[in-house]
Order: C-alpha cells, then sequence, then structure tokens
C-alpha cells in the first residue's frame, strides 16, 4: 500500500526527517509514536502533499506509484486521507456542503459523476449515526465553534464518508474525553478492512487501547529508530523515551 | 469635440424635441448648466481620487442612440430573474421595449418616467418629487438634462405588492458606441412594501457608458428591497447615482453585486428624515482582469433613534482595484443613532489592489458607531484542508471566497436571486460547484 524510502524532507531549509523507512500493507494498523519535535506531524503533512515541506530526498509510493509530484488533491483522489491534528474552522462552509464538494470533486477526478442526492443522504446518515453525530450539527459551519471532540469526530465523519485507502490520524486522541475516544476509535474499527490500511500518530499508548496496532515505531529526531508490535507501546507508556534515546546513542 | 462639448452643443436640439411638464423644462436647463459647469469628475476631487473616468470618457459616444427594438425574448431571458412572476419595465438603447414588459396602472403605477414626465395626471408627483433627492453634481445633473426614460414606479398606501419589479435597460451597440442616462423615480407611500431588481446589460462589444440616477422615496413605515446586479460585459460602464429618502421607520434595503464591467461607480446615499429609521446597504464585489468597482456611500443621519447597516465583501484578482468609500453623517439632532459599518477585502494577486475609507463625521454624543475594514489574502492552511479532502486548487479557492462573502446573501429575501448569485458567482470563479445556501 504504501512504501517511504529513506525520505528526507525540510521546511524553510530545515530538516526536520532525515530518512524515514516505513512500509504498510493493506490490511495494517501502524502507530507511530515519539516524543514533540520529532517529526511526527511533518511526516503525515509530507504524505498529505502539503506544499510547505520540501521533499530533498528519498520518494513515497502508493501502491507502486511515486507520489512526490502530486498535488494534495491527486493524493487524496488516490485515496490519501489525513485527520488533522488541528482541523481548520472554515466559517460560511457548511459540514454538509462540504463533504458533498469533497466527495464530487473525488468522483469527477475518476471520471464519475455527482453521487445522486438520494444516495448522498444515505450515507451522510449512516456515517453521522456511525460517529454519534447529531444532524444539526452536519448544517453548522466547518469545525467554527466544534470542541475538540466534535471536530475530531467530524474528522473521522468525514474519513467515513470518503472511504480513503490510506488514512493517517494525526494526534487524534489529544483533545478528547474517554466517550469521544470510544466513539472515534469505535469509527476507525468499523471502517478498517482488509483492503485499506491506517497509521495513528499518537503521543499516548491510550488511544491504541482502542485501535491495537500491528506495529509501532518510534520517531527520534527525524528518523524511525525502533519497531516493534503492540507491547512496544506500553513499554514506552511505561519507561518513556529516554532509553531509546541512550539505546540509539549507544 | 470633447465628450462634454459634444453634450452640452446637443442640448438645445434634444430639448426642442421634447414636450414635457414646463417645470422638467426648467428643471432640466438647470441642469445642463451645472454640468457645463461642473463637467465630468476627475481624480483632483477627494472623492474621485481612486477612480479615472478618463479611460472610458475618450470613446465618441453617439448620445441618442437609434431606436431598435430587435430583440426578442428568448434571446435576452436569460437576463431576466425569469423564474419567478414579475412585472417588468425593459429599455433596449434607452427606448421601452414593450414587447420585454409587463407594466401596470392596475392600483398602483409601475411604468414609464417618459409618461409621468409628459402626462398631465403625473405632473403632482413629478412637482413633489423629480429630482428632489438627486445630488446636484454633473453627473447627476447630466442625466437630469437629459432624463426622458427609465421607469416609473408608484406604490400608494398600504399595499404590499408581491410581484417583484425587473428594471432592465439593454443596450444593442448597434451604433459604435452608445451613451445612456436612463432616470428612475420611486415613490413608495405609507406602509407599502416593494421589491426591485436592476440590470444595465450590453448585448455586444461595443463601449457603452451608461449614466444611471435613481431616486427612491420610502414614506412612513414604506419597506423597499432594492437588488442591483451588475455583471455587464467588459466594454460595459456603469455610474449608478441612487439616492434614498427615508421618512420615520422606514426601511430600505440596497443589495448590489458587482462581478462584471469595465468600469463601476456606485453613488449611493441615504437620508434619514423621521425617527426610527433603518437603512441597509450590502455589497459582494468579485473582480478581475482589468475591473474596476468603486462603492461610494453615505448615509446620513439626521433625526434620533436610527440605525444604519453597511456590509461590503470584496474579492479582487489579476488587476482589477476597488474603491470602497463609506461616509456616515450623524447630525447634532440624531442621538440614539447606531451606524455598522464593515468592509473586508480579500485581494488575490498580488496586483489587485483596494482603497478603502471609512469616513465618520459625528456630531451627535449618544451614539454607537462602529467601523472596520479588513484587507487579507486567502487562509493557506484552509486551502490544504480543502485540497487534502479532494477538492482541486481552484474550486477550494472558490469555496473559501464564497464562504467570506455569503453572509450578505442572508439578507436577500428572494430565493431565486440568491440562486442566481450563487450560479453568476460560481462562473465567474470558474468552476461547477454548488455552494449551497
Amino acid at each position: 500500500m504504501l512504501k517511504i524510502n529513506n525520505l528526507h524532507a525540510s521546511i524553510e531549509d530545515k530538516a526536520i526527517l532525515k530518512g524515514i523507512n516505513l512500509e504498510v500493507k493493506a490490511g495494517e494498523v501502524h502507530a507511530i509514536m515519539g516524543p514533540n519535535g520529532s517529526g511526527k506531524s511533518t511526516l503525515a503533512s509530507v504524505i498529505a502533499g502539503k506544499e510547505e515541506y520540501e521533499v530533498t530526498e528519498g520518494n513515497i509510493l502508493l501502491e507502486g506509484d511515486d507520489i512526490d509530484e502530486l498535488a494534495a488533491e491527486e493524493r487524496a483522489h488516490k485515496g490519501v486521507f489525513l485527520s488533522f491534528q488541528y482541523p481548520i474552522e472554515i466559517p460560511g462552509v457548511s459540514v454538509t456542503n462540504f463533504i458533498k464538494t469533497a466527495i464530487n470533486e473525488t468522483r469527477k477526478a475518476k471520471g464519475l459523476g455527482d453521487m445522486p442526492a438520494k444516495d448522498m443522504l444515505k450515507m451522510i446518515r449512516e456515517k453521522s449515526e456511525l460517529l454519534e453525530i447529531d444532524r444539526k450539527f452536519l448544517s453548522r459551519s466547518l469545525n467554527q465553534g466544534f470542541s475538540g471532540g466534535e471536530k475530531k469526530r467530524n474528522e473521522i465523519f468525514q474519513m467515513a464518508m470518503l472511504e480513503p485507502k490510506l488514512a493517517i490520524l494525526d494526534e487524534t486522541d489529544s483533545g478528547l474525553d474517554i466517550d469521544a475516544l470510544r466513539i472515534v476509535a469505535n469509527g476507525v474499527n468499523k471502517l478498517k478492512s482488509k483492503d485499506n490500511a491506517v497509521i495513528v500518530i499518537t503521543h499516548y499508548q491510550r488511544l491504541l487501547d482502542y485501535i491495537v496496532p500491528d506495529f509501532v515505531h518510534v520517531l527520534l529526531d527525524g528518523k524511525i529508530v525502533k519497531s516493534g508490535g503492540k507491547e512496544l507501546a506500553h513499554e514506552l507508556e511505561a519507561k518513556g523515551y529516554d532509553w531509546i534515546k541512550e539505546e540509539v546513542n549507544a | 469635440m470633447s465628450l462634454k462639448e459634444k453634450l452640452v452643443s446637443s442640448f438645445m436640439a434634444f430639448e426642442d424635441t421634447v414636450d414635457v411638464h414646463s417645470s422638467v423644462h426648467d428643471i432640466r436647463t438647470e441642469a445642463i448648466k451645472t454640468f457645463e459647469a461642473e463637467g465630468f469628475p476627475s481624480k483632483r476631487q477627494e472623492d474621485w481620487k481612486y477612480t479615472s473616468l478618463n479611460s472610458i470618457l475618450k470613446h465618441d459616444y453617439s448620445v441618442f442612440p437609434k431606436h431598435d427594438n430587435d430583440i426578442e425574448f428568448k434571446d435576452v431571458k436569460k437576463y431576466f430573474i425569469h423564474d419567478i412572476d414579475a412585472y417588468k419595465i425593459i429599455f433596449i438603447d434607452g427606448k421601452y421595449a414593450s414587447h420585454l414588459s409587463q407594466t401596470t396602472h392596475d392600483g398602483l403605477d409601475v411604468c414609464l418616467m417618459s409618461a409621468a414626465l409628459t402626462k398631465p395626471k403625473y405632473k403632482v408627483i413629478i412637482d413633489n418629487y423629480f429630482n428632489k433627492i438627486a445630488k446636484k453634481d454633473g453627473l447627476s445633473s447630466l442625466n437630469t438634462a437629459f432624463s426622458m426614460e427609465g421607469a416609473y414606479i408608484n406604490i400608494p398606501k398600504n399595499k404590499v405588492v408581491e410581484k417583484p419589479i425587473q428594471i432592465i435597460h439593454f443596450s444593442t451597440g448597434n451604433e459604435a458606441a452608445v451613451m445612456l442616462q436612463p432616470r428612475n423615480l420611486i415613490v413608495v407611500n405609507e406602509n407599502s412594501h416593494v421589491q426591485i431588481i436592476e440590470r444595465h446589460q450590453s448585448l455586444t462589444d461595443n463601449p457603452v457608458l451608461t449614466n444611471s440616477v435613481t431616486e427612491i422615496f420610502a414614506n412612513k413605515r414604506a419597506i423597499v428591497d432594492y437588488y442591483k446586479i451588475q455583471n455587464d460585459r467588459q466594454t460595459a460602464s456603469l455610474i449608478d447615482n441612487t439616492f434614498i429618502n427615508q421618512k420615520q421607520e422606514s426601511l430600505a434595503k440596497v443589495h448590489t453585486f458587482s462581478f462584471g464591467g469595465k468600469l463601476i461607480r456606485n453613488n449611493l446615499e441615504f437620508y434619514q428624515n423621521g425617527e426610527r429609521i433603518d437603512s441597509t446597504m450590502k455589497g459582494i464585489t468579485i473582480i478581475g482582469d482589468k475591473q474596476h468597482v468603486d462603492h461610494n456611500t453615505l448615509v446620513h443621519h439626521i433625526e434620533p433613534n436610527c440605525e444604519s447597516h453597511q456590509d461590503y465583501k470584496g474579492i479582487f484578482d489579476d488587476s482589477s482595484t476597488g474603491v470602497f468609500n463609506g461616509k456616515v453623517v450623524v447630525e447634532k439632532l440624531a442621538q440614539k443613532t447606531n451606524a455598522f459599518q464593515a468592509n473586508n477585502n480579500i485581494l488575490i494577486s498580488d496586483k489587485a489592489s483596494i482603497n478603502t475609507k471609512p469616513q465618520l463625521e459625528i456630531f451627535a454624543d449618544d451614539v454607537k458607531c462602529s467601523h472596520g475594514c479588513t484587507i487579507g489574502q486567502l487562509d493557506e492552511s484552509a486551502m490544504f484542508y480543502l485540497r487534502s479532502r479532494g477538492i482541486p486548487e481552484k474550486e477550494a479557492r472558490a469555496l473559501l471566497m464564497f464562504a467570506f462573502s455569503n453572509n450578505v446573501l442572508d439578507s436577500v429575501k428572494i430565493p431565486e436571486i440568491k440562486n442566481r448569485i450563487t450560479k453568476i458567482i460560481a462562473n465567474k470563479l470558474g468552476v461547477n460547484i454548488g455552494f449551497d445556501l
């Protein structure tokens, strides 16, 4: 599904990613953990195609195709989805209109016509129920005045609507109380299948109790320095990151 | 011969041919003198500092275009809000086009200025209202001197006019270039309600200059909803002079949607002669290329307990230029005035520019007056958010631009107008997406 080879990326000439190698296969859940400033969100943004970052070395392959030169929307059309750590507030664009536009533009890119209104409504109803989202919420301006939990549920709602092949959840657990966390995790688990993959980026092990990863990677100073199974997350939770730093420096 | 000389020298001949009330003759003769003295405005005048008429005055305009009614409804249907039942007062090259119009005298007058200016039964109204609030500057005086045709609307007391009234001025450009001087008079009496849609549209690429004057009288508790749709070809220019006189407890709202045209200057003035009056003026301007749109507004608060609301949004691409000059005068007597003014702008390109200037002259001490103007760019993080969901760059930009301006549409009471404006915006931004209201 996703293969990242020796990826180096920088912003305003400051190197952030310094040689990432990662392979994610269909059906897998990968967790990327690491302390603040290690490059986790940068990795997510670079995969999603944020233009401020410059890839200086290496490449990103999605289903065998190099996506380095593709615009963010083209990556989305190929099935990349990024759940934002800080979803952007957009006054004047309703949640419904936003998601309709996103779906129809993605269909257009694939040479399909607009989704029939009836199907769209049905899908919106199903997916909003999955995320326990109130209907009234859907006519509000996108993320404007939403609580932290509402913003994250809205992100996963969009993921549910867009049915991506590769979903990257950037700190989706931050700002969530335990009920919201459960709803979000439940949503993600329901969307998981053998044909798609999920990358969970998180500080804490908490979310991984609900979305159980097949692999855990530790990102430190722009590199993946350790990989393991889900037990690695527990170890990090108990011991912090210092022992890994020592291991790396040794 | 300059355009000014041409106009002044043709006035006498013109005046001999028209058969208007003698009082109107006097007004027109006075007006041509004012125009002769003042001429067209220049950038030396404070109010015209950022708008130069030089490029549009250089054409050799035909001042009295030939009569041509050879236009069928199907050719111009798209310029009508045709999905509503409406009265229609339609002109082609300044002449009334009866085959495209639907006027009435049944309980209200929705008809022609030429009739009002000549027929004895309208003389009282003309004497009471004609040229009473139009400014006596060069441009309005020029229009007054040549005023002959336009819409005449008189709504008697206690009448809610259900059907909106559409006023459309077409120009065919059958001659090389035309200058038009449409003149509208609208009198809305006590407790009455009227909705009006105005549009100027050229049908060819020959230059057109329209210098329009509209006088509106909203008497006690009257409600006037006025919509100006400015989406003309980029060879057509418009100077719109609209003056509104309001009596107590009346409500007047003017929405101005400016997307087309080469140069547009909107002079929009409200005079509040009574208490508890509400004046609202809103606008969306979205232009590109070398287009220029100038909104010059005035609200004159004369008596206590009145409100005014101004909200203009502007989006400027390419080398387009915008001007917003919003003047609010609060007289000493006008205590408890609430006056709000907002002008927010987005510059899409490095070459686009906007000059925005609020002007508050407040002589009363117990008032609430606020004003704010902003100039910004599209939010790049919002762009990435939209694009990461599969919305391409152009569509994402359009969506953000529409979102930026769409609260102006909240106060549009006719859904068909909302839909039409939305479509014009999508078209202007080159996208095919529904913005959903």
